[in-house]
């Protein structure tokens, strides 16, 4: 197992380092460049060109490159172009809590709902309890969070003015985000928990458990569920890995200081170690996310080794 | 009875009873599910809503008089009017466009791409397959949205220089007689072919080692021909479950670049856009978002369900999974 983890952290190294070439060229290419402009004036070549030397984006690419990963190595992302005050890792250290904070907590609301709704889903198979949990269900998958966040904000932030319109300050703040991507996940979970406890209920081991004349609960919470867990749990990985990238769209319809509204504005700037940093931050999550499935599989099944 | 008789007897009752194939079935089994049949007929409505929206739609899509800006619903405009004054409904029609397109073209562009490289993948296999799946592996570690704004950026900052006298110039000028969808096409279904490529290569795996494999290589037919006449035809329905499911997303991400101005060029009416106008104007004239917001989503809603009966006709096996 240990070998196994070993030899998956070293796979990660041709991953990285291919999103960070690919990410390094393409911002380099975009027409434009991070000094173009600051506000509205634009900037008399001389001092463009200083401040391009000053970030050494005078030198040819690859030596740029070469820098880079040696600060990487170092854990330094480098200096931010646009907010000249503060470093790469300044703001990930900022922002990125906040989008984790928001992502943790969608999950775990949809979690919440989706395993127990697709658990009953399952257990009432083929009832109207099951066919009305997976109209809802598809109806979930279909609203987008664009459309979830405005509605939700109009009819509890300003027509019930039961909590704020936008921004993050505090628990009140937290609740419209999560609902609005968390149904949206719920209904993900529902679906995958339903379809895959159904699968279980027809092993042979159920069979052989009820025949032992085990109560109906004991036979799912003791031999069914975990079973039925594991293709849940293969999803929630990449699942919170999109989570992340999904708070781009919450982050910008209530003003969240996350990850994603700084990435978006990074781009705009042409603010390049920003963007870089967090292509790598999101790279980095969805890889450990991977791995971190393929452990929990193995430990919720024993068939699963790994050598 | 003689047996040649016989065998006449049973050659006739072999015709009477009509043959049926995989695909019959599948195809009888999606016609039982009524979300499904129900949603294909509402699509097609949509596709012919789209062709002939300039007959349908009372406006044009910018046709601005500002004197009714915000204006509200009523007997001038059934939906309203939004910041300009242009008419709502027009514009959701209209939109109708963008969204289809984009659910098709980008899955054409995936499912191409995706096609291509998992066939040639798994049925060369050895080395070839290794190197090509590693790159895949590599490409799966990437950030979906992350990379589609990036090359949005990318395609948009290129097509505002116009790009004349090189050879990006007829793809510029494309670009921009579509409002800008074309390069949401390549950057959608250039990122999301990777799915579509494990998927073909796997379904290979399992049919290359068949008999009707060995048979066709026995009278002689080249690689390619083995690969388009004879594997594609049998991998193409798990395939294309696989992008109908994936449509709903597309039109999630289109929208979503729209809705943070990456998307199709104004005044081109997309859904996303018009969701942004509404949400701007949620304080005072929320019948601005409505139109749009419940397109999307019943559009989007047609897609799943139809989604889901084909992967429920084509692969009963995943019936109930998502």
């Amino acid at each position: 197992m240990t070998q196994y983890i070993i030899r998956r952290f070293l796979s990660f190294i041709p991953v990285l380092l291919a999103v960070t070439i690919f990410t390094f060229v393409l911002v380099r290419v975009i027409p434009g460049g991070p000094f173009d402009r600051i506000g509205d004036r634009t900037l008399p070549p001389e001092i463009v060109a200083n401040l391009e030397a000053k970030y050494h984006l005078d030198k040819p690419v690859w030596q740029q490159y070469l820098e880079y990963l040696w600060n990487l190595l170092h854990l330094d992302l480098g200096p931010s172009f646009s907010y000249r005050t503060q470093t790469v890792n300044d703001i990930i250290g900022d922002s990125f809590p906040v989008s984790a904070q928001l992502g943790v907590m969608s999950m775990a609301l949809g979690i919440v709902i989706g395993i127990p709704a697709g658990c009953v889903a399952a257990l009432k198979h083929n009832s109207m309890i099951d066919y009305g949990s997976t109209f809802v269900a598809i109806l979930g998958r279909s609203i987008p969070s664009l459309v979830m966040g405005p509605v939700l904000i109009w009819i509890f932030a300003l027509k019930l003015d039961w909590f704020p319109v936008a921004r993050w300050e505090g628990p009140e703040y937290w609740v419209l985000p999560v609902i609005t991507l968390g149904t949206g996940l719920s209904a993900g979970i529902t679906r995958l928990t339903r379809g895959s406890l159904l699968q279980v209920m027809q092993e042979d081991y159920i069979r052989t458990a009820r025949a032992k004349g085990l109560r109906e609960a004991v036979v799912v919470m003791r031999h069914a569920l975990k079973n039925s867990l594991i293709p849940v749990v293969t999803i929630l990985g990449p699942m919170f890995a999109a989570v992340l990238t999904g708070t781009f769209v919450v982050e910008q319809i209530f003003g969240i200081p996350g990850l994603g509204k700084h990435f978006v504005t990074s781009i705009g700037n042409r603010d390049y170690p920003v963007v870089l940093g967090t292509v790598l931050l999101y790279a980095v999550f969805l890889v450990v996310a991977n791995l971190v499935v393929d452990i929990t599989y193995a430990w919720l099944d024993p068939r699963i080794r790994y050598d | 009875m003689t047996v040649t008789a016989r065998q006449e007897k049973s050659a006739t009752f072999d015709l009477a009873r009509k043959p049926r194939s995989p695909m019959t079935d599948a195809w009888n089994m999606l016609l039982k599910n009524k979300f499904a049949v129900g949603s294909g007929i509402f699509l097609i409505l949509l596709v012919l809503l789209a062709i002939f929206a300039p007959l349908v739609a009372p406006e044009g899509i910018d046709d601005q008089k500002l004197p009714d800006n915000y204006m509200s619903p009523g007997s001038q405009y059934l939906m309203g009017a939004d910041q300009f004054g242009r008419d709502v409904l027009s514009r959701v029609i209209f939109g109708t466009r963008v969204s289809l397109s984009v659910a098709f073209a980008a899955s054409l562009v995936s499912l191409i791409i995706g096609l291509v490289y998992g066939l040639i993948a798994g049925y060369f296999g050895g080395r070839v397959d290794s190197v090509m799946m590693r790159i895949v592996d590599i490409l799966y570690g990437f950030p979906f949205l992350i990379f589609v704004i990036l090359l949005q950026v990318y395609f948009k900052a290129v097509a505002n220089k116009g790009g004349a006298g090189t050879i990006a110039a007829p793809i510029i000028a494309l670009d921009r007689k579509i409002g800008g969808m074309l390069f949401i096409f390549l950057a959608l279904g250039a990122l999301n072919w990777i799915g579509m490529a494990r998927l073909a290569r796997g379904q290979v795996l399992s049919y290359k080692e068949m008999e009707f494999v060995g048979a066709a290589r026995s009278i002689g037919a080249s690689n390619m021909r083995i690969i388009f006449r004879h594997l594609l035809p049998n991998i193409l329905g798990p395939c294309i479950v696989y992008e109908t499911m994936a449509i709903p997303g597309y039109i999630f991400t289109e929208a979503f670049l729209s809705f943070i101005g990456l998307g199709v060029n104004a005044p081109t009416p997309s859904w996303g856009i018009m969701v942004n106008n509404g949400y701007r104007a949620l304080r005072s004239h929320p019948h601005v978002l409505w139109p749009p917001a419940i397109a999307l989503v019943i559009t989007t809603l047609a897609f799943n369900f139809l989604g889901d009966g084909l992967r429920d006709a084509f692969d009963p096996r995943l019936k109930g999974t998502s």
